[in-house]
């Protein structure tokens, strides 16, 4: 057991720390608005442009082939020094990956290049009004026409769509087999006609979402991703990147919002108060055995190729941890935490979101019962 | 980075697993949690012949030199054995003589404690007179002492066994004048043994969760085993959950008492703050899995769960190592240990 860096972690580590001191563009203008978006994009060709664009991806894509432990510190680098995020993140963190996995050489060709310099934007259009956890229940339908495939179907929660260049969809091609095994993944031109993007506003009054409704559009076959009944797999492969060291990146992360609130219950006169401390403690202790799973999972996870059972508890901690941090710090602000503008009631209500987005945390618990602890399904 | 046990570390772990499983099966702990007189002589002294009691003491002292993660490893699986053992009053004592003794002090004690022939045995806590664990057994006591320690022979000492539901264990309330103060700083043997504690404590939690987990795919009712309930299945996964948290920050504290001490009074208060919690939790819901079952005196359950009660109190509460952690997260003066 040895938690210090590795002199290559360490000189990683300061190699980044010293661009992003040198490189760092200031704070993103919030309002999830043109201005904002353009901001980030503008942020991902400078990473893009030191080599810090696509740091898991391999060399040879225009990676930076750098290891989960290397990855798990560029997201803490980030967080600590609250860089903006890139425009392209689904393209980087779940477009390139895919198409490194599953593509084609005329894919990686066409595709990645682009991702990585936030030329193209990328949207992923998995869930449906009627399928959200039991995702293999989609029933967005493709359809084979002239070399390619007709698609018609409705999407929602998809965020970028607006700015989006690339689609990753998962549709339905054969209806007449078991649902898991009729998939296919397409990368659909979100430019197309037949694509309509509508913005869907969300508690916090900003639309990050949209609802997307597809008519009859065109996707060639060159555009679909391993295989024709292969989308439940490759899909699988995108959701596992989303929570693939996320836990080590979401810790420093809430640490930073912490210590907003630690100084926030200062200024309140509160920090003496014991019922306030034994809170923001509870919080701290939450937040450091986030920190401390994710790198016992990050280290499994290398050694034997998955994480341990410390690894799948990861989302549902963030979620918990950021629900019950933010409601916690509303309270402590008083009535100026409440008052629409304020960024601890953004924070308090955006997270009401996290136990949703990226699996439920209701459902994540139904993994960890079957996958982990060997219980039996109810189904 | 690489947060995981070595090749040797990992040996220390399945020869105790094992070593645990061949004597302190289910009927050897009740029959001794029973008995009123729960150590059982010869199993402590394989334990001895093992060099267990001597596993974080110097080797100049006889002991095998190794550190608080090895430690660790040890008292999580008698935590998971349930076992009836004074391992952890003579290992707490034994840290707090080497850390804070006089080299006269260390040469005279230690090899006793390092061998386990001439057991220690340490304050735990203090609630109207310290309560120390295998005080009857024990050579030389460690007691507080202001903000230091002091060393008490029990023959000047008045003990009092006390009836806590935890029978896995001796525990005795101490009343002793004077004695032999020890020079040196305490603050970091002290935080060693909560992370020793809290080790115990996720051993226990690990224990529960697997009884109950088995019990969920065996029991049925309603013409289905009672873990594809979500009811019961994701309470099953909030014992994971607990369990792997109290884990983590364990492993972690134990490396910084070998490593990087200055991590280690937060870090120590972390871990036992939430393996209290955590071996509480996870055995209360384990009960609940089981049923009526559990509640039954003839079921195994509530040895783990008066344990993890008693051990949860024992140098500090959650709530006090909590307030603690606030202390040192910044937001007021760090203060002492709560003892």
């Amino acid at each position: 057991m040895d938690l210090t860096l590795t002199p290559e972690e360490q000189a990683f580590r300061d190699e980044l720390r010293a661009w992003l001191e040198e490189n760092h563009p200031g704070p993103a203008p919030r309002g999830g608005d043109q201005e904002q978006f353009e901001f980030e994009r503008e942020w991902q060709r400078t990473l893009h442009a030191a080599g810090w664009a696509g740091v898991s991806w391999p060399k040879e894509y225009g990676g930076r082939g750098a290891t989960l432990i290397e990855q798990a510190i560029f997201g803490e680098e980030l967080a600590r020094a609250k860089a903006p995020r890139p425009a392209n993140v689904l393209g980087l963190v779940m477009g390139g990956p895919v198409v490194i996995a599953h593509g084609t050489e005329e894919q990686k060709e066409r595709f990645l290049e682009p991702i990585l310099s936030a030329e193209e934007i990328w949207c992923q259009g998995f869930s449906e009004p009627e399928s959200g956890s039991d995702l293999a229940s989609l029933k967005t339908k493709a359809v084979a026409d002239n070399g390619g495939w007709r698609i018609t179907g409705q999407k929602v929660w998809t965020t970028f769509a607006h700015e989006a260049k690339w689609c990753m969809l998962v549709a339905r091609t054969d209806p007449d087999v078991p649902k898991h095994k009729g998939l296919t993944y397409f990368l659909m031109d979100m430019e197309l006609d037949e694509v309509e993007v509508r913005p869907l506003r969300q508690i916090t009054g900003e639309a990050e979402f949209n609802e997307l409704f597809i008519s009859n559009a065109y996707v060639p076959d060159e555009n679909v991703v391993g295989g024709v009944g292969n989308g439940w797999m490759v899909a699988i492969t995108t959701l596992m990147n989303e929570r693939a060291g996320l836990g080590a990146t979401a810790a420093l992360g809430l640490r930073r919002t912490l210590d907003e609130l630690i100084e926030l219950a200062r200024e309140r006169g509160l920090a003496d108060d014991p019922v306030v401390r034994d809170r923001l403690a509870r919080l701290r202790i939450g937040i450091e055995a986030l920190r401390l799973g994710a790198m016992r999972a990050l280290t499994a996870t290398m050694k034997i190729g998955v994480p341990g059972p410390e690894g799948s508890i990861s989302k549902l901690q963030w979620a918990d941890i950021n629900q019950a941090m933010t409601e916690f710090a509303v309270e402590v602000g008083g009535s100026e935490a409440l008052k629409s503008d304020s960024l601890w009631a953004y924070r308090f209500l955006r997270s009401r979101a996290n136990s949703i987005e990226g699996g439920t945390s209701d459902v994540l618990k139904n993994i960890v019962a079957e996958r982990v602890l060997g219980l039996p399904k109810l189904r | 980075m690489n947060f995981d046990f070595n090749d040797e570390q990992r040996e220390i772990k399945s020869t105790a697993r094992e070593f645990l499983a061949a004597r302190f099966g289910p009927e050897k702990v009740r029959e001794l949690a029973e008995s009123g007189s729960p150590y059982d002589e010869g199993i402590w002294a394989e334990m001895c012949e093992l060099g267990w009691p001597g596993i974080a003491i110097a080797s100049e002292y006889g002991g095998q030199g190794l550190g608080a993660v090895e430690l660790v490893i040890l008292q999580e699986e008698l935590g998971y054995a349930c076992a009836p053992t004074p391992f952890i009053a003579n290992a707490y004592a034994g840290a707090v003589v080497q850390a804070a003794g006089s080299d006269e002090q260390r040469s005279r004690w230690l090899p006793g404690i390092a061998s386990g022939e001439q057991q220690g045995a340490a304050e735990l806590t203090n609630d109207g007179g310290a309560i120390v664990g295998a005080a009857e057994g024990a050579r030389i006591l460690v007691l507080a002492e202001g903000d230091g320690a002091r060393l008490v022979e029990p023959e000047a000492a008045t003990l009092e066994r006390l009836d806590l539901i935890d029978t896995t264990r001796a525990y005795y309330r101490v009343q002793a004048e004077g004695g032999e103060s020890l020079p040196g700083d305490i603050a970091a043997p002290v935080d060693t043994g909560m992370v020793a504690l809290a080790a115990e404590l996720v051993g226990i939690a690990q224990r529960a969760m697997e009884m109950a987990v088995d019990y969920a795919k065996e029991r049925e009712q309603f013409g289905r085993a009672i873990g594809a309930y979500q009811a019961v299945s994701h309470r099953c996964a909030q014992m994971l959950y607990d369990t792997e948290e109290a884990r983590s920050l364990t492993y972690y504290a134990a490396w910084c008492a070998d490593a990087e001490p200055e991590s280690l009074p937060l870090a120590a208060s972390m871990a036992k703050a939430r393996a209290s919690d955590a071996a509480a939790a996870v055995t209360h819901n384990a009960l609940q899995v089981f049923g009526g079952i559990g509640f039954t005196w003839e079921h195994d359950l509530h040895f783990l769960l008066k344990r993890a009660k008693v051990g949860g109190q024992m140098l500090g509460t959650a709530r006090q190592h909590r307030d603690r952690v606030a202390d040192l997260s910044g937001l007021g003066e760090p203060v002492p240990a709560p003892a």
